[in-house]
């Protein structure tokens, strides 16, 4: 493994090519492609009901497209899912929090369930990393939506993901916890993990990405550098592509 | 192993601390208790002709509660997602779950069998050792067949009315088995006029732990 990860290849984490998923004779996705590589963020724009949660799941391996390729840090994630679930970590609607076990429980269990040391030292460090070492002995039942969106990063900490997927992270966090989880995502970025955020919270979305793609009908209609987009270019470019011509006039 | 035993670890912890599951499945023995008493009457006779048929009807209605609620925690908070992403073999979770049941069980069934002996006035002492063997091979092939059954019902809508539809006609042989050698034990004869029953019993636990531990891993991922 790590000869591979010297190559080009492997450096690449993401590689999916003409992902479709269909439900019935409905097409949730149509044929999206994207790659995405080690230490690099991709944000995702799109309407309600567009299929951002859907491509998540899939690049996670917790639902299987129709048709299309997916790559995951090098091993083809459709005929292997096991090859590469040690190296995801997913952040979704849910926190995979067990509400009647304390924080430092949930850890420990994510911990041995995912192969790792559950050493205590180690879970108290994740949890005073993301400031919840004062509520370690309390049950994750008393935590607002926000602890638990920590508690469930601090079992990503704590793993060895290489890929985090993200959805609606932002969602009911205040100025400070986006700020926070803002710092939190740079930081794995910066250790050489790739992130994809699944958003609509456009200034906290697009300050942790490299890249920002609008997912519409299916589609990827935009996918450019984050750097050359202004907030006004992407709201007027998201206006346009995602809601039809009528809102962005 | 390791992997078995936390998912044993984290069912205990959870129930020990909610105690909705044993809660609910002590008053619902106490009330089964309650329509036996009026629907069997007084005498003597007629209860102990009818009490292993009793006891397994209290273990498998008691069992299909429990069976029904073992992977509903997983679906709180998606942590179903969790589990399917956890590298490595997942049978260690079905163990785990299966190994949680069976302790659920193996309370509700003390607790049942002390309400008998209470409600009936029964004394159960001298055929424990041989009640306990039928009962931990009837609940093991029980709790095998309920484990799996579960996760598969827990991922659908309907999943009150399936598992029980699922899961009755399956442990057929096991509640064959579990009543015939339950009834040998109580009337006081010796193990061995049982063990073509045992053996059915025993060879049914094996053929049903097996599936559920080559099948789990196709349940969870649905």
């Amino acid at each position: 493994m790590r000869e591979r990860a010297a190559s080009p290849a492997f450096d690449l984490m993401v590689q999916a090519e003409h992902l479709r998923k269909t439900y019935g004779p409905t097409p949730v996705l149509d044929g999206v492609s994207l790659e995405l590589g080690a230490g690099q963020g991709l944000t995702l724009l799109g309407p309600n009901g567009t299929g951002k949660t859907t491509l998540l799941r899939i690049l996670a391996t917790l639902l299987r497209p129709t048709s299309g390729s997916l790559r995951i840090a090098g091993a083809d994630a459709l005929k292997e899912p096991e090859a590469v679930r040690g190296a995801i970590d997913m952040v979704g609607h849910g926190s995979w929090v067990y509400e009647d076990l304390s924080a430092m429980e949930n850890l420990r269990f994510w911990s041995i369930m995912g192969g790792h040391d559950a050493a205590q030292t180690r879970l108290h460090t994740a949890l005073e990393e993301v400031e919840l070492d004062t509520v370690a002995d309390q049950r994750a039942r008393t935590f607002s939506a926000g602890m638990k969106r920590r508690l469930a990063l601090a079992r990503v900490l704590l793993g060895r993901a290489r890929l985090l997927l993200l959805d609606e992270p932002f969602t009911g966090l205040d100025r400070a916890g986006r700020k926070w989880l803002g710092e939190f995502l740079m930081s794995f970025k910066a250790r050489g993990g790739a992130l994809i955020v699944a958003t609509h919270s456009f200034d906290a979305g697009v300050g942790v990405a490299d890249r920002v793609a609008i997912l519409a009908g299916g589609r990827i209609v935009l996918d450019r550098p984050a750097a050359e987009l202004g907030p006004d270019d992407l709201r007027r470019l998201y206006d346009e592509l995602a809601m039809g011509p009528e809102t962005a006039s | 192993m390791r992997r078995a035993w936390i998912v044993v670890w984290k069912d205990v912890l959870s129930e020990r601390r909610s105690k909705e599951s044993l809660n609910a499945l002590v008053f619902f023995s106490i009330l089964l208790l309650f329509v036996f008493q009026f629907a069997l009457g007084p005498e003597r006779a007629r209860v102990e002709a009818a009490l292993p048929g009793l006891l397994w009807l209290g273990f498998i209605l008691s069992g299909l509660l429990a069976f029904g609620r073992t992977f509903l925690v997983e679906r709180e908070n998606d942590c179903w997602e969790g589990l399917v992403l956890t590298p490595g073999d997942k049978s260690a979770i079905y163990v785990g779950k299966l190994a949680g049941n069976v302790l659920l069980m193996a309370v509700v069934e003390a607790v049942l069998l002390v309400l008998f002996a209470v409600f009936f006035g029964l004394d159960f002492t001298g055929v424990l050792p041989g009640l306990s063997l039928v009962l931990a091979l009837g609940t093991l092939g029980l709790a095998s067949v309920g484990t799996l059954f579960g996760a598969i019902t827990a991922q659908m809508r309907a999943r009150e009315l399936l598992l029980p539809v699922l899961l009755l006609p399956a442990v057929v042989p096991i509640l064959l088995g579990s009543v015939s050698a339950t009834q040998t034990v109580l009337l006081g004869q010796p193990l061995a006029e049982a063990a073509a029953w045992l053996k059915l019993l025993a060879a049914a636990d094996v053929v049903y732990l097996v599936v559920g531990l080559l099948t789990f891993e196709f349940v969870l991922e649905g």
